[in-house]
Order: structure tokens, then C-alpha cells, then sequence
């Protein structure tokens, strides 16, 4: 009798929490996802269905498409940054040198400050100046010309021109469609990953200082002991090893960077030509701006369906795993 | 607090000490044996880890040295110079524009803090300790909550909140974090409770302890270090945070921090000395954390990637 | 409803002392570092204090935080707290970039049914789209003929301030406290001398300007569209120069085609001017780019020479204590004022309307319009004003030479600031503008243009 007593006592502790997710994970979810089908355009809710419109206007939207480009490009380039210099950081770190407790800090401690604070500061540094003769920031610093090097307010789009010669073969093969500016790299946005690759890299040491650590000095003495050289040491016997931690680094870098919000917003707004605009700052002006509710929700709605993409197979794969261990 | 480290599921930051003599020895054999190569190798790390400090210092640097200027030196080409004469006038002019918001966070962080940690505890407890049939479910269903997007969340969020009178209240936004941080809290805890032995447990319960003295007697003495973490954590997110209470707060007076700032930087006729200054006073509670408590900041930041 | 007389003296003789405590900066800021705006900014953020027993709270939002702006409007609520000892009004502003965070936040308040007692909106569409419409403002009929405002407005004014109702009868829903300019053309004086130039009366003439001043190295149209509204503007601005006063009302009522001649050429002109811009324009806030005709040091050459902005500019080089600029309307809009203002309403929600309808009162009035335009350097909205008491603050140069030009004009709304559409096709044109200046191909904007008009529901 004993055991039921506290079973019951231990589902009621647990009861309001699942219920609270269930409610406003869940719950929220689905009445957004309603919202999405329905007219409310202006500030009084009107709940008159319209189907699939919000989203036809969305992917309509030319501002929406630049928006989904520029979270596949700042998704690529802030994982694959963060991920190289995490991981090269993590290894002169664990390479027994002195100060390694500051170091650590160092790369470490931005991620105690708010996306807004660096967004405030690298804006700052990141400003160009006006012309040859009027450096600011980095340029001044590195004594670069402004007209030139334009960071933050830079329009450009690299993308596949027609005068370039895989562009005629791409029409030729029914890929023309990625030569449009829509499937490029809008230069502005890489000053943006500049910031949260600075923000974010140190926790990819954290990881990864955190797997080398654990992983047996044995297994390596082993491989030297061989005749292996660090490099094929660490190529074939230590990266392996630290797959899991790639895995997990990925996925939390990867659905930080669909989300992000805060840094943008704090940094350049939409930037030139939105150069730097992103899903979640597109959906907050569409619904508290300009009150069309129902085409920010349906905007939310797509954000969730990227993000679910990449978050539930993780989720279900670590399900796996713990259910293994 | 050796009792504690038993129980740590996060990987310690610091090497075990065995491993320490270990390399500690080889580091002094290093050079000796490899001569002239390994020199240069050292000194190339060296090089590598002093160019990426200095990358990762130079806001610090710029947020430092702009502050402390003179309205006379804050022109964009003087960005990288010292300033010519210390001058703190820049921080109080911050502080008076966001002491009220700088207040309102701490307000609303600290009881989120706490709250947060207390609920992830509990929840933490049942799920390691006293799973029920899908509990494993129930929790990977928790826990996609911490992924969401809360665009998706939002506007029903602001409706809701305005039904119950919410909306607007520093109360509102705390509810709103403690809700959103249920997911993180109780995987913290739930891993951090998995490594208590459940032998343990099992012993105290065939001495006639329950539920709840199994908690209180067991579980909790060992719990200081997985609190600090949650702690940290909640506070940190909930300090840091941006679009719940751009979108929750319409009001200037209940603003965090953080709002405040971001509209400072965006306001018409701010010196760039005292955005710089504002800027630091709203990360300086953060940064002081991390440097007083930074293992336990780390911890956390391992605890939050899942696997931990 | 109406204010006697005596008291409206009474708030003249309170406006006076307010304006001299504001104008003295001995006041040191409570942290004791320099006086001056900070001063000013302290008083406007901090939380006023709750009413006091007896007295009842009215809540008034605005987005005056800084400057010129938040002192008139401080002065205007001191005036009337110390008439109306029973009445506690409170400004909580929220700042940021014109108004924009203030009015996400107002729309959110609105919609969850707590609004304040009033709130500043711009007059026109941002009003009467997305309140009004939906049905959360009460009309201001009465106040309007107790006061004999339909007689005290200009017509152009009244026109943007009512909506008609089903049945065809006019309503009032705001007060207009202010009048902005949004087309003048700002000068560094010094630059057009030393360069024998004039200041251009038409964009032909400014692209014959730019070309020298170009090659001397001096940017010749200095431009901050961190926020996209300042680029927005100059577009405005270069529709009226292209179809006229008349021309231009008709993109906003579906009268005039988008994909007409003239709206080409008006782009074609936009194009050709955005070649003369500042290359950082889109890291810059407009007044940032402002500060561009102010020179590093005496007799040095300025980085930039011409900016078109809105009259608050005025207000920008003031503060710098920059004196070396002059005026003129945009080029090719010689006798059109596009026009703005901020006003205030009356949600149907509000808690004190009795009360807060009297502050209304005075913010339409001559007394209380003169007290806070000189502040903002706009001009009253009320053609009765512009007589500030003995002893308060008085009117400038700019803002004389615009009372007369307000009169003479032939009045059009502003698109960027709330008084031509209704925010989403405002949106929408921002929206294809942040894409022209990035990357300026004339067909494209003009086809986002046309089915912005489409999506409003304006054109067919």
C-alpha cells in the first residue's frame, strides 16, 4: 500500500509540470497553428477561415524567401565555424598549458553575456565608416577601406551570375533556379555569424575539452606506441570518439541559429536589402507591427516545422541512446 | 563537498588529479626529448591561444575603454584609443536611464531562479527516481519544449496572458520563464539525480521512508551543487532574455534590462559612451557569476547539451 | 468640457515657471554628472510617481523620451497637474526609433483590452487602420465642438483626423498636438558658398550639385536608413517632386496608377539620387547621418554637404550647437508641406475619461499647443497658436518660416509616418525600398509598389 501512496504522491509533484508543457508547449502550439488558417489581419481578432492563404502570401513573399535563405547560410557558416574553432580551441587547451584556467575563461565567459549586450558592442566595431578617409571600427583598426569593406551595411549577395560558367550548364541540366540571389551568400550576414561565432564557440570547447578529457590516455599511448602520428591519432582514434559530442554541439548551435532574434535585431535590424533579416524578426513585425496575426503565425508555424526537423530526430535518437545504456 | 562530487553527472571541468601527475610528467619531459620541433610547436600554440583571447577580449576592450570617456572622446575614430582622461560621468548617466529596469530584472530573475530550480528538482526526482509507465516518453515530450521556437508560442501567449490579468506584470514574465524553463530544469536535474545511486534510495525506503523524506533526507543534502547549476542557469536565461519580454512587457516602467538597453542603443541622442556603459551594467550580474561561480556556469552549459 | 478661460491663464503662468526651471541647467542630474538632456531624459524615463491620495491617475503613453520633444511634453503635463490639482497625468514613454517599439507595445496593450488613457499615434491611417477601424477608439466629436476645432484646424488636418461612418457622418478621433515637415532639405551653408553653389530647387539641379561636390570629396546627400523609414522618406519625397500634390493623395485613395509614367520616373530619379548617397547610409541612424554636415573642427570640410530630413532635424543640429545649416523644401516640392503629426485619442477602454478628455483639452488648445511646440520645433496644428506667453519658450527661425509656409502650402500626408496608409502597405513599401536600396533595379520596386496597393486593398 505503502509503494501506491507515494506513486500517487510522486504523479501529483510531476502533474502541474505536465500539464503546464502540455498546455503551453502543446496547446499554444495547436492554437497558433489555428491562427495560421485563419483571416485576422488587423488588431481585433477575426477568426473567419481562410485555408492556406497566410501561407500562400508568405512563400509569396519575396522578404519571406531572403528570410529562409538566410538561416540556411548563417545556420552553414556559424555551425561550421563555431564547430572548427571550438574544437581547435579545445585541443591547444588540453595540450597541459600554463594558464589554462584563463584561457578557459576567455573563451568561455561571452556566454554569459545576453545576444542584445554583444549585439550592442559588435555593432559598434562592425560599423565601417563613411569612406577612405573615414575609417571606423575594424577598418580602422586593420586599416582597411571603408569602401570596400562594408561588414554589417554590405548588400552584396554572392550567388551564381550569368557570366559565370557553371551558370549555363545549371540551366542546361533544370537547376537554373540556384542561380537566383535567392540561393547566395548575403556578405552583411557574415559579420553577424562574426558575433555569435564569438558568443557561442567557447561552449564548443567547453564539449569538446569535456570528451577529450574523457577520453582514456591508454587508447592514444596505444596508437603512438604504434607509430601513429598525432595527426592520424586524432583523425582516426580521438574525432571519432568525439562524434556524439559533434552530434549534440550541432543540433544546439543549429536550432539557436533558426531561432535567432535577439543578435540580429540588436546588430542591423533587417539589414541592407535583407541582407540580414531573419524568420523570427520577419514573423514579430508582421504580427505586432503591422497586425496581421494570422501571416505571423503562419510564419511561426514554418519556423517550428524547421526546427522540429532537425530537434526530433535528435531527441528520439537520444531517447535510443539512453534507452541502450 | 566530496559528498557532492560523487554524485556530479556533468563532466568536472577540472582534470582528475590522477591525470594531472600523469601529465604533469610528461610535460616537463616534453621539450628534453623533443627538442627544438616541440619548441616551436609550444610557442605556435601559445601564438594561436593569445590571437583568439585577444579576439575574444576586444568588445571587452572597446566596452572597457568607451565607458570610461568623455563625451569629447567618443567620436568613432577615437574608438580604439585610451581615453584621454577617466571620466565615469558615462555610468551614471547609464545607470540613472536603467536602474529602474536594471532593478525590475533582478526582481524578476532571482524568484524565476529559484522557483525554476525547485519545480526541475522535483521533477527531476520523479523522473529518475520514481518513473511511471512512459515516464521516458513523457520526458522527451518535456523536453522539445526547450527547442521550440516561442514565435510559435507567442501570440496565444499574449493572449492568455491578457485573459488572466497577466499581461504586462513583471509576475506574468516570471510565470511565462518558470513555465519555459520546466523543460531544462528537469533534465538538468533528472540526469543529475540519475547518478545517485538507487541502492541508496532503496535502502532508505526499507526503513519505512517515503516519497517525500526520501527527498528531503536523501536527495536533497546531495543536491547543492545541481541547484547552483539550475540557479545559474535560470538566472542567466531569464536575465539574458529578449522576446518574452519585448512582446510580454508593453510598459517602459516593468521593462527588463535588457529591453531597456536595446532601445537605449536604438534612441535618438545616446552617447556611444553611455550605450557602452549601459551595456556593461546589464551584462556585469551575469559576467560576475561566471566569474565567481564559472565551474558551475560550465557545468550547466554541459548539463544543457543533453548527453551531459 | 471646455476650459475656462482663467484657467487656461493659469496654465500660461505655470508654463512660464516650468520653462524656466527647464531652460536653468543647474539642475544636476541625481547621479551629479553634467547637465543638460541627460537631465531632461532622467526626468522622462524614471516612473513618475502614483498619483497621491485624492488625486486621480490618468496614464498617458508616449514615445517623447529624449530632448526637445520629452521637455515640452513634461511641460505641458507639469502645466496641467498644477491646474487640475485632482488629476495626477502621467507620461510613461517608451523610446525608440520613431515610435516603432511604442507602438508594437500600444497595439499589444490595445489588444488585450488594458489601454491607457491616451496614447500618441500618428494622425491618419496609423489612427483610424489600426484602432479605429477594429473599433477600440471613442470619437471626439463633443470635444471638437466645444472647442470650436473645426473652425480651429485646417482643413487638410481635420480631413486626416475623422473617419466617416456607415452612414456617412463625420467623426473626430484625435487630437493633433503637433505639425511636422517631412520634405525640407538640410544644408551645410558654408559648403554651398565655398562652392558657389545654391541650394537645388529641383533634383535636376541637386544631381548638378552633386556632381561638384562629389569631386570635391564631399558626400552630397548625407542618408540613415539603419531604420529603412529615412530611405522611405526620400522616396516619398521624390513621388510628390514627380506627380504633385494631387498626384500624390491618389496613390493612397487608388486614384493614381503605381505603374504609370510618372511613378517610373519618379523611381528613375530615386535611383539616380541614391548614387550620391553615403555608402555607410544603411549602418546609420538619421541622425547620425546628420551629424554629417556638422564639421570635425572649425573651417574643416564636413563629410557630408545636403540631408533631407524631416523639421525634427532642426532639433538634432541644435543640440550639437551646430548653427552653419539652412533650409528649404525638398527639391521639387516648393509649396506641397507633407505632413505629420502626433496626436493623441481615446481608446474606449480608458479608465478616466472625464479626466483624461480635459488634458485633450488642452493639447488642442492655442495655450497648450504653444507651450509644447516650441520644445518640439514643430509647429501647432491649432491655426489660432503661435503667440507662446511672455516668458516661456518662443518660437525659432525654422519654425516661423514654416508657420508661414504651413499656411500657404497645399497640405499631403505622410506615407512613413502614419498619415497616407495604413501600416502593412506602409510595410510593404518599406519592404520593396529595403530591397530598391540595396540593390536598385527600377521595374522590380515598381511591380512590389503596384501589388503593394493591391494587397491594401486600395487598387484592383
Amino acid at each position: 500500500m505503502r509503494i501506491s501512496r507515494d506513486r500517487v504522491i510522486s504523479l501529483l509533484v510531476i502533474a502541474p509540470s505536465i500539464l503546464a508543457v502540455a498546455v503551453f508547449v502543446y496547446g499554444l502550439i495547436f492554437w497558433t497553428g489555428y491562427i495560421s488558417t485563419v483571416k485576422w489581419d488587423t488588431l481585433r481578432p477575426d477568426y473567419t477561415p481562410v485555408g492556406l492563404a497566410n501561407y500562400q502570401s508568405i512563400f509569396a513573399n519575396n522578404r519571406f524567401l531572403m528570410d529562409i535563405r538566410n538561416t540556411v547560410v548563417f545556420t552553414i557558416f556559424f555551425i561550421a565555424a563555431s564547430l572548427a574553432i571550438g574544437l581547435l580551441l579545445a585541443n591547444l587547451i588540453d595540450r597541459r598549458i600554463r594558464g589554462e584556467g584563463i584561457f578557459r575563461s576567455i573563451i568561455v565567459f561571452p556566454m554569459a553575456v545576453s545576444f542584445i549586450v554583444t549585439g550592442v558592442v559588435w555593432r559598434w566595431i562592425l560599423s565601417p565608416g563613411q569612406d577612405a578617409a573615414h575609417p571606423q571600427g575594424v577598418n580602422q583598426l586593420f586599416g582597411l577601406d571603408p569602401t570596400s569593406n562594408r561588414w554589417l551595411t554590405d548588400a552584396h549577395v554572392v550567388y551564381i551570375q550569368p557570366d559565370s560558367p557553371v551558370y549555363g550548364v545549371l540551366h542546361d541540366i533544370g537547376l537554373g533556379f540556384i542561380t537566383s540571389p535567392n540561393i547566395g551568400v548575403p556578405i552583411a550576414l557574415l559579420s553577424i555569424v562574426l558575433a555569435a561565432v564569438w558568443q557561442m564557440s567557447g561552449f564548443v570547447m567547453i564539449l569538446y575539452l569535456a570528451g577529450l578529457r574523457a577520453i582514456p590516455e591508454e587508447l592514444k599511448e596505444a596508437a603512438r606506441v604504434d607509430g601513429a602520428t598525432e595527426w592520424r591519432i586524432f583523425r582516426h582514434v580521438v574525432f571519432p570518439l568525439l562524434t556524439p559530442i559533434t552530434l549534440s554541439a550541432m543540433i544546439i548551435l543549429g536550432h539557436i541559429s533558426l531561432k535567432i532574434y535577439d543578435l540580429t535585431v540588436a546588430m542591423s535590424g533587417s539589414g541592407p536589402g535583407f541582407a540580414t533579416d531573419t524568420p523570427a524578426l520577419f514573423m514579430w513585425q508582421t504580427t505586432f507591427r503591422d497586425g496581421e496575426f494570422g501571416r505571423g503565425a503562419a510564419v511561426a508555424i514554418v519556423m517550428l516545422v524547421i526546427v522540429a526537423f532537425v530537434v526530433v530526430p535528435y531527441l528520439v535518437w537520444n531517447r535510443r541512446q539512453e534507452v541502450e545504456a | 563537498m566530496s559528498s557532492i562530487d560523487l554524485v556530479v553527472t556533468a563532466e568536472d571541468e577540472q582534470p582528475a588529479p590522477v591525470r594531472r601527475s600523469t601529465t604533469g610528467g610528461r610535460g616537463s619531459r616534453g621539450p628534453h626529448s623533443r627538442g627544438a620541433r616541440a619548441r616551436i610547436t609550444r610557442v605556435l600554440l601559445y601564438a594561436l591561444l593569445f590571437l583568439f583571447a585577444l579576439w575574444y577580449l576586444t568588445p571587452i576592450y572597446v566596452l572597457l575603454v568607451t565607458s570610461m570617456k568623455g563625451s569629447s572622446d567618443i567620436t568613432p575614430d577615437k574608438m580604439w584609443m585610451l581615453p584621454t582622461s577617466i571620466n565615469l560621468g558615462s555610468f551614471a548617466s547609464a545607470w540613472a536611464k536603467l536602474s529602474p529596469n536594471f532593478i525590475n530584472s533582478l526582481v524578476l530573475a532571482v524568484p524565476a531562479a529559484i522557483l525554476s530550480s525547485m519545480v526541475g528538482s522535483l521533477n527531476g526526482y520523479v523522473l529518475a527516481k520514481w518513473k511511471f509507465r512512459g515516464a521516458d516518453t513523457v520526458f522527451t515530450l518535456i523536453l522539445f519544449g526547450m527547442f521550440i521556437p516561442y514565435q510559435a508560442i507567442l501570440i496565444p501567449l499574449t493572449q492568455i496572458m491578457s485573459n488572466i490579468g497577466l499581461y504586462g506584470s513583471l509576475q506574468g514574465l516570471m510565470l511565462v520563464h518558470i513555465i519555459y524553463g520546466i523543460p531544462i530544469t528537469t533534465l538538468i536535474f533528472r540526469n543529475y539525480y540519475a547518478a545517485i545511486p538507487t541502492e541508496l534510495l532503496e535502502a532508505a525506503k526499507v526503513d519505512g521512508a517515503g516519497f517525500i523524506r526520501v527527498y528531503r533526507s536523501i536527495l536533497l543534502p546531495l543536491s547543492a551543487s545541481g541547484f547552483v547549476v539550475v540557479l545559474i542557469w535560470q538566472f542567466n536565461s531569464v536575465w539574458n532574455d529578449f522576446l518574452f519580454a519585448v512582446t510580454l512587457i508593453p510598459n517602459q516602467a516593468n521593462w527588463p534590462v535588457t529591453v531597456a538597453l536595446n532601445n537605449l542603443s536604438g534612441s535618438m541622442i545616446t552617447d556611444w559612451n553611455v550605450q557602452m556603459a549601459g551595456a556593461l551594467i546589464a551584462a556585469l550580474p551575469t559576467l560576475l557569476i561566471f566569474i565567481i561561480l564559472g565551474r558551475y556556469f560550465v557545468r550547466g552549459l554541459l548539463a544543457g547539451s543533453l548527453k551531459g | 468640457m471646455k476650459l475656462p478661460s482663467r484657467r487656461i491663464l493659469a496654465v500660461l503662468s505655470v508654463t512660464a515657471l516650468v520653462a524656466s526651471a527647464c531652460s536653468s541647467s543647474a539642475t544636476p542630474s541625481p547621479a551629479g554628472n553634467t547637465p543638460g538632456p541627460t537631465a531632461a531624459v532622467t526626468a522622462a524615463v524614471t516612473p513618475a510617481p502614483t498619483a497621491a491620495a485624492g488625486q486621480t491617475p490618468v496614464e498617458v503613453v508616449s514615445w517623447w523620451t529624449t530632448g526637445g520633444e520629452a521637455s515640452g511634453f513634461n511641460a505641458i503635463i507639469d502645466a496641467f497637474n498644477t491646474a487640475n490639482p485632482t488629476i495626477q497625468v502621467t507620461n510613461s514613454a517608451i523610446a525608440g526609433g520613431a515610435g516603432s517599439n511604442a507602438q508594437a507595445a500600444l497595439q499589444n496593450r490595445v489588444l488585450a483590452g488594458t489601454p491607457p488613457d491616451s496614447f500618441q499615434v500618428h494622425m491618419g491611417h496609423e489612427l483610424l487602420d489600426t484602432y479605429v477601424t477594429p473599433g477600440y477608439m471613442d470619437n471626439l466629436d463633443d470635444l471638437y465642438a466645444a472647442n470650436g476645432w473645426t473652425t480651429q484646424f485646417p482643413k487638410g488636418v481635420l480631413d486626416i483626423v475623422s473617419a466617416k461612418d456607415a452612414s456617412g457622418a463625420t467623426h473626430y478621433y484625435s487630437v493633433p498636438l503637433d505639425i511636422h515637415r517631412a520634405n525640407v532639405l538640410w544644408y551645410n551653408k558654408t559648403v554651398f558658398t565655398s562652392n558657389n553653389l545654391t541650394p537645388p530647387a529641383t533634383w535636376a539641379d541637386f544631381v548638378t550639385d552633386a556632381k561638384v561636390l562629389a569631386a570635391k570629396g564631399i558626400t552630397p546627400l548625407a542618408v540613415g536608413d539603419n531604420g529603412i523609414w529615412a530611405s522611405g522618406m526620400l522616396l516619398e519625397v521624390m513621388l510628390i517632386a514627380e506627380l504633385g500634390s494631387d498626384g500624390y493623395n491618389g496613390l493612397w485613395t487608388g486614384v493614381t496608377d503605381w505603374s504609370g509614367a510618372k511613378v517610373t520616373a519618379a523611381l528613375n530619379d530615386f535611383k539616380t539620387v541614391l548614387g550620391y548617397v553615403n555608402s555607410d547610409h544603411s549602418s546609420l541612424t538619421w541622425d547620425q547621418a546628420a551629424d554629417y554636415l556638422i564639421p570635425a573642427s572649425a573651417g574643416a570640410q564636413p563629410k557630408a554637404a545636403m540631408t533631407m530630413m524631416g523639421d525634427w532635424a532642426a532639433g538634432e543640429f541644435d543640440n550639437k550647437k551646430f548653427t552653419d545649416y539652412g533650409w528649404i523644401a525638398a527639391p521639387g516640392t516648393t509649396g506641397v508641406y507633407d505632413a505629420l503629426a502626433d496626436s493623441f485619442g481615446l481608446p474606449s477602454k480608458a479608465q478616466h475619461k472625464d479626466q483624461v478628455k480635459l488634458f485633450l483639452t488642452l493639447l488642442g488648445s492655442a495655450a497648450g499647443q504653444d507651450i509644447f511646440n516650441p520644445y518640439k520645433g514643430s509647429i501647432p496644428a491649432n491655426s489660432t497658436a503661435g503667440h507662446p506667453a511672455t516668458g516661456a519658450k518662443q518660437y525659432s527661425a525654422y519654425q516661423t518660416w514654416a508657420m508661414g509656409e504651413w499656411k500657404a502650402d497645399s497640405i499631403v500626408p505622410s506615407l512613413e509616418h502614419g498619415a497616407a496608409a495604413k501600416p502593412s502597405w506602409k510595410g510593404a513599401v518599406e519592404a520593396a525600398v529595403t530591397v530598391f536600396v540595396a540593390n536598385p533595379d527600377v521595374p522590380t520596386l515598381q511591380a512590389a509598389l503596384v501589388q503593394g496597393c493591391k494587397d491594401a486593398g486600395i487598387c484592383k
